[in-house]
């Protein structure tokens, strides 16, 4: 294979490598345990999680002050009903779908460059989905009685409605949580077995050994153990796919100018992963630098997850022309009114165009290779992406919604102070969530790596 | 007399091993000895280990199928019976048993049975949760979740002999070879 002149430049080893030269098992795993064996963290992460903690306190503020209360103290109201608790929803659901991409389809397919980034991303999706759940649960208004959302036989003699996506998505949503919390777990087992071996505390010893359930690494289990990985990858494959489809049919399914095309599931599952894989790299680009994981996850994997963030963000962008296209081409005059006199031009022209801007002009950088492999750009950019996948959902919700098909219903959508308390209370807890999992679990995958490391010897070493 | 009180208290015989392949090699030997109450650990899933015992191949994916087809029964039977038996209603026209409205709750809930087949059938073939296990007390057993590669023969095996099968071991060019007692209170079982 020819290599370019860019990564001559650079050196062919360092692009290609999805995990240094000179390691072995036992530096692997070291390295690796120790972050989560070692009583003390970086200062940096330590005051990561005390905002966190901070923020946490406005979630609960404002989730006291919404049970108090209700509904009433947010900024939804006719015909603007779904506001920011919707908006906040889809963009905690999307995030997290890199997670189950990167562990599930990029196992399918065998992209060993996976390995390294699948625990944090998976755990990035645990705790997105958490927070995710939050809004719809909340959203209900008496959050104390949102179990009627599930059938089970009750003194009201009433059944859900099982046509409705709202409906749909309970049970999505719900099977999505419930099977990458399963994956995420099965995941862990070996390497909590490799903490509670390596732990020198009691405590630790006691807790790893619990949590690992005693696994001893028996050529049983594990011939069990791969075939139950590999069939759960095969399974999380159609489902993060369904996931974020069957949002998309919340808005599709109705008949609201904006919402009703045909585009919207698979604009939103690419919409997902391009903004699961942003926040991918907006969390591996500190903890790589601060833990010193530079050997793991190489500048070959920032250049990957870039392209995979390029290529979907250009299906958005294609998502974002077939809305236009479908506005004009439909001749349908409630169409071509939301989309050229409303939402490019109407009170909420900014959000639509510094959409665009984010989703759109922005992700065009990652076409220069320069740029891909350089963390600080890239951490700007993933950010900018995050802001921008926001912005999407706020436009598809706020401008969609505030202009009715009659001028008599027509209003404004704000957000008030407890809207934002939500919402910073979401991105708190996932903050504080995340530097728990830093501190106590292992943030790359153990024995894939170890896995890894003997495939490459086998390659370098024997001609099979 | 000695002799049965003496096998009871013992577990088997652990050999370790350097590397991957000596243990593959080892387990190798070891069936071809004709041991069947053998099992081997390591710290990363050895390809061909299992066919190396005279393991079977795990029956787990019949397992998820089955609870894969489970669960699409169980999310369409619930769907049909609200709908058609004890939830009636016309909702936009739409026929009782309007079954491609219900496709997504069957699906949802296909993967969660599956998934759940899966990762239950996996943890209870395995017997775990175990905390404790006769070959935790090997020595240097703690690297088998990170280099070490064990072999262990047990006592409960027809053609195991302690000083026989332990030479036999030896030769295997294990780095060590240690005796593994079960623990006190264990010792009645089996």
């Amino acid at each position: 294979m020819a290599a370019e002149p860019a990564t001559k430049a650079l050196g062919h080893e360092e692009m290609t490598a999805v995990i240094a030269e000179g390691h072995s098992f036992e530096t692997v795993t070291d390295k690796i345990s120790k972050i989560s064996l070692t009583p003390t963290l970086p200062r940096q992460i330590i005051l990561f999680g005390l905002i966190g903690l901070m923020l946490m306190g406005a979630l609960m503020t404002s989730v006291a002050m919404l049970v108090v209360k209700g509904t009433g103290v947010w900024g939804i109201n006719q015909p603007i009903g779904w506001g920011f608790a919707i908006i906040n929803f889809v963009w905690w659901i999307g995030i997290g779908h890199a997670g189950t991409l990167i562990s599930a389809i990029l196992f399918l397919f065998r992209q060993e460059w996976r390995t390294s980034i699948n625990r944090f991303a998976e755990s990035m999706t645990i705790f997105a989905v958490m927070c995710a759940g939050l809004f719809p649960l909340l959203h209900v208004g008496r959050p104390w009685l949102a179990y009627w959302l599930f059938p089970y036989p009750n003194v009201m003699q009433m059944w859900p409605q099982f046509r409705s996506p709202l409906m749909w998505d309970v049970f999505a949503v719900s099977t999505y949580f419930s099977v990458s919390l399963l994956f995420w777990y099965t995941g862990l087992i070996p390497d909590l077995a490799t903490l509670r071996d390596r732990a020198k505390s009691k405590l630790a010893r006691i807790g790893y050994g619990m949590a690992s359930m005693g696994w001893r690494g028996s050529a049983r289990h594990w011939q069990r153990y791969e075939v139950a990985y590999l069939l759960l990858a095969g399974l999380s494959t159609p489902l993060v796919i369904s996931v974020h489809s069957i949002v998309s049919l919340d808005f599709a399914v109705s008949v609201i100018p904006g919402w009703h095309t045909t585009i919207f599931p698979p604009y939103f599952v690419a919409g997902a992963i391009f903004s699961g894989f942003a926040m991918v790299l907006t969390l591996a680009i500190p903890v790589r630098h601060l833990f010193g994981l530079k050997d793991l996850i190489t500048l070959n994997h920032l250049n990957n997850i870039s392209k995979v963030m390029l290529a979907t963000g250009l299906m958005v962008l294609y998502g974002y022309g077939m809305e236009v296209f479908f506005a004009w081409y439909s001749g349908n005059q409630y169409e071509g009114y939301m989309m050229f006199k409303n939402r490019m031009t109407g009170p909420y022209w900014w959000s639509y165009w510094a959409l665009i801007f984010c989703n759109g002009v922005v992700p065009q950088l990652l076409w220069i290779k320069k740029i891909r492999i350089t963390p600080l750009p890239l951490f700007v950019i993933s950010i900018v992406i995050n802001i921008g996948m926001w912005l999407e959902r706020f436009v598809i919700v706020v401008t969609s919604l505030h202009r009715d098909f009659l001028p008599s219903s027509w209003g404004m959508y704000a957000p008030t102070k407890w809207d934002w308390g939500l919402y910073l209370g979401t991105i708190g807890m996932f903050m504080f969530l995340m530097t728990l999992f830093i501190k106590f679990l292992p943030i790359i995958s153990q024995f894939e790596v170890r896995e890894l490391l003997h495939k490459k010897k086998h390659a370098n070493g024997h001609h099979e | 007399m000695m002799k049965t009180a003496e096998s009871s208290r013992i577990y088997g015989l652990v050999a370790e091993f350097d590397s991957s392949e000596a243990l593959l090699k080892a387990a190798e030997q070891v069936r071809d000895a004709g041991y069947t109450a053998t099992d081997a650990f390591s710290p990363i899933p050895v390809h061909g280990l299992t066919d190396a015992l005279g393991v079977r191949p795990s029956r787990l994916s019949s397992l998820v199928l089955m609870g894969g087809l489970t669960g699409a029964c169980v999310g369409l039977g619930l769907q049909a019976w609200v709908s058609i038996l004890a939830y009636p209603h016309i909702i936009s026209g739409k026929p009782l048993f309007s079954w491609p409205s219900f496709f997504p709750v069957v699906f949802e809930c296909t993967v969660l049975f599956a998934a759940g087949s899966a990762v239950f059938g996996m943890l209870i073939r395995n017997r775990l949760p175990q905390p404790y296990h006769p070959v935790f007390s090997t020595p240097h057993f703690e690297k088998a979740t990170t280099d070490g590669f064990f072999l262990c023969i047990q006592a409960n095996d027809p053609k195991y002999d302690g000083q026989e099968t332990m030479a036999f071991l030896k030769g295997l060019r294990a780095i060590e070879v240690t005796e593994v007692e079960r623990h006190p209170d264990d010792e009645d079982k089996s």
